[in-house]
């Protein structure tokens, strides 16, 4: 498996992961869901899934010194259709944000539909990238 | 769906007629990973013009002995 395939493993299940401890642990309280706390969660769980992130390939790196950090182009190229295919995402939640603002709906919601736009965007970003190590890729 | 590509290469026939060269050896030659020599072996990956004629340099044969492009419509 090629090295950046194994980061985009790491990167899809780190943000699953992730966002499955957020919502239990804010879902895990008592109370009316959009009072809920979940400043702390939220920033904890990003925080965590990115210092795991960091951590499992480094772990990989040493794993297997040799591959890491080796980029081609075919690395390259799945990396930017991955992004692009992720970004979609990043504008849904953007422009979900925005709306939600001038509604004048609730932080919670807001940060919470941004929040979950970055995962679906590292989600499918990672996914676009597994399956074209996978499946085959084709650059035009 | 991933479209296939219709081009296709004599990568492998080409490495075992020189003294069976591995995958690895000739992806250290060629600069790239093992796992990319692999995807173009297998259809699974068109490399760039650039690529292509570093792979048809280390066999010491033109373009189109590497890589054919085959006449027709695809399957």
């Amino acid at each position: 498996m090629a090295f950046e395939e194994k980061r985009a493993w790491v990167m899809l299940l780190t943000s699953v992961c992730g966002y499955v401890v957020y919502l239990l642990l804010v879902l895990g309280q008592d109370g009316v869901i959009s009072e809920l706390p979940y400043i702390g969660a939220l920033l904890w769980t990003i925080g965590g899934a990115i210092v795991v992130n960091i951590v499992i390939n480094m772990g990989l790196g040493m794993a297997a010194p040799r591959e890491a950090g080796k980029k081609d182009e075919r690395d390259r190229e799945i990396g930017r259709f991955g992004e692009y295919v992720g970004q979609s995402f990043v504008v849904i939640g953007g422009v979900a944000a925005l709306i939600m603002a001038m509604a004048e709906v609730g932080y919670f919601w807001i940060a919470n539909v941004v929040y979950l736009c970055f995962v679906l965007s590292a989600t499918l970003s990672s996914v676009a990238k597994v399956i074209a190590y996978r499946r085959g890729f084709q650059p035009w | 769906m991933v479209k296939p590509t219709r081009v296709t290469n004599t990568i492998r026939a080409l490495r075992f007629a020189h003294s069976e060269m591995t995958q690895a050896e000739l992806a250290d030659r060629v600069g790239v990973t093992r796992q990319t020599i692999i995807a173009i072996e297998q259809g699974r990956y068109s490399p760039s013009l650039e690529m292509a004629f570093q792979i048809a340099r280390v066999f010491r044969v033109p373009l189109d002995e590497v890589f054919q492009y085959p006449e027709g419509e695809p399957a």
